[in-house]
């Protein structure tokens, strides 16, 4: 392997052979390849290039005020529980007055369920955003134009309220996605608020757990 | 046919552009290698599309699959000053050299009172060091609470301050805003994810970041 250039200096003897000056100088590189590829191995195995990523999220003032009474317009309640299941009910939670529009029913994670679910429930607003997203691609609009559109569509009475709750057994993994899937449905309204007493007992009703 | 090159000796090849190329890319790596001290626990967050790169300034709290709490603090200089607010609020002393280590040190969830063991310990204990609760944050010893206030404070005025110095120089002014984030990992309960969240409510911060996985968006 190793190649080293010997003589070429060569003035010792006189009258040396010839042959020794047209060697090449060359040395073999091989070993400092070797390393030079060990470090770039290392460096590349060990780097981590991108910033971790996040989603910003707003929990309600937690106010006191028993004055102030929300009133949610086109509400859905996501009740989030174990195993991953989810629970919606919509409008406002009548179980005793009217069982029937306060039932709960059942979506999973899938594509087909919940995305399906909630893309109906706002097509309304997909549509229009999406208008202007075709708008706002031909420069027809201009770009704090667009935001401010996007965002007044979003707030709009007409689009849906979305409340989630989860009880004690529901992971983080769960509302993660629930958010994740509002926001790919361009839903804007949306919070994070404790589970009713009674919303529990409906769900200890449909999983057969323990009150 | 090409005439043979070379007669007898050794095959030798040019291998100096790919010398070049390797050393390039070994010097890339090395200036933006970051080297960073291993984090007490590992979690594994969910993923999203959210597509927001968490500010360099910022106040974490991360929550294992167990519950437990970890504090952390981007701004050493923020860190030391909590500690400093914090162990007179304690009566925990800290010797300098504690003070120094502590501040390189990423985030910790231990009770205060072992935090000076915890400092102490080699990075390797440090893994396995006992007990290793969490920062507690029920209702009755809330240190996770004075940790947030006090960074929260702290970061607030050292970003005040890079302003106003920007402002009297007339540089223009980058730095972000401390952001509170929190990362958890994907099987905790949600449930105390939520005390966590209390603990911030309580002192009146309402935006997070959190962080989580990158993930596609899917298409139509």
């Amino acid at each position: 392997m190793a190649e080293i250039a010997e003589g070429g200096g060569g003035g010792g003897h006189k009258g040396g052979k010839k042959r020794a000056k047209k060697q090449s100088t060359r040395i073999d590189m091989t070993p400092m390849v070797d390393l030079a590829f060990l470090l770039l191995t290392f460096f590349v195995l060990t780097s981590t290039f991108s910033k971790p990523k996040s989603m910003e999220l707003t929990f309600p003032v937690d106010d006191k005020d028993p004055n102030v009474k929300n009133e949610v317009k086109n509400g859905i309640t996501f009740l989030l529980t174990k195993d991953d299941r989810i629970f919606y009910y919509e409008k406002e939670f009548k179980a005793k007055e009217d069982p029937e529009a306060t039932k709960l029913q059942e979506l999973t994670f899938d594509q087909s369920s919940l995305h399906k679910y909630l893309a109906d429930k706002n097509k309304w607003a997909t549509d229009q955003i999406k208008t202007l997203d075709d708008q706002f691609k031909a420069k027809q609009l201009a770009d704090t134009t667009y935001k401010k559109k996007v965002r007044d569509i979003k707030a709009d009475p007409q689009a849906p309220t979305i409340l989630i709750k989860t009880d004690d057994k529901a992971t983080y993994k769960n509302v993660i996605d629930l958010i994740d899937e509002l926001n790919i449905n361009l839903i804007g309204k949306y919070v994070v608020v404790d589970m009713m007493k009674s919303e529990l007992d409906l769900i200890n009703e449909k999983t057969g757990g323990t009150p | 046919m090409s005439k043979k090159p070379s007669k007898g000796g050794a095959p030798s090849l040019d291998m100096t552009p790919m010398v070049d190329l390797a050393f390039l890319l070994v010097t890339f790596f090395m200036l933006t290698a970051s080297f960073r001290m291993a984090e007490p626990v590992t979690v594994d967050p969910p993923s999203s599309i959210g597509e927001i790169t968490l500010p360099d300034n910022h106040i974490m709290v991360t929550i294992d699959n167990t519950g437990r709490a970890f504090f952390g603090i981007s701004n050493a200089e923020a860190k030391v000053n909590a500690l400093a607010k914090m162990s007179e609020k304690y009566g925990v002393k800290f010797t300098d050299q504690q003070i120094k280590k502590f501040s390189g040190l990423p985030s910790f969830g231990v009770d205060i009172k072992d935090l000076p063991r915890y400092i102490d310990a080699s990075e390797n204990d440090r893994m396995k060091f006992q007990p290793q609760k969490g920062v507690p944050l029920d209702s009755v010893n809330n240190q996770l609470k004075d940790w947030i206030s006090n960074a929260g404070v702290e970061a607030v005025r050292i970003y005040e301050r890079a302003k106003d110095q920007a402002k009297a120089s007339n540089q223009e002014f980058k730095a972000e805003k401390p952001r509170y984030a929190i990362k958890c990992d994907s099987k905790t309960k949600y449930i105390f994810v939520k005390d966590v969240v209390k603990t911030f409510t309580d002192l009146k911060i309402f935006q997070f970041n959190l962080i989580t996985g990158l993930e596609a968006k899917p298409t139509e």
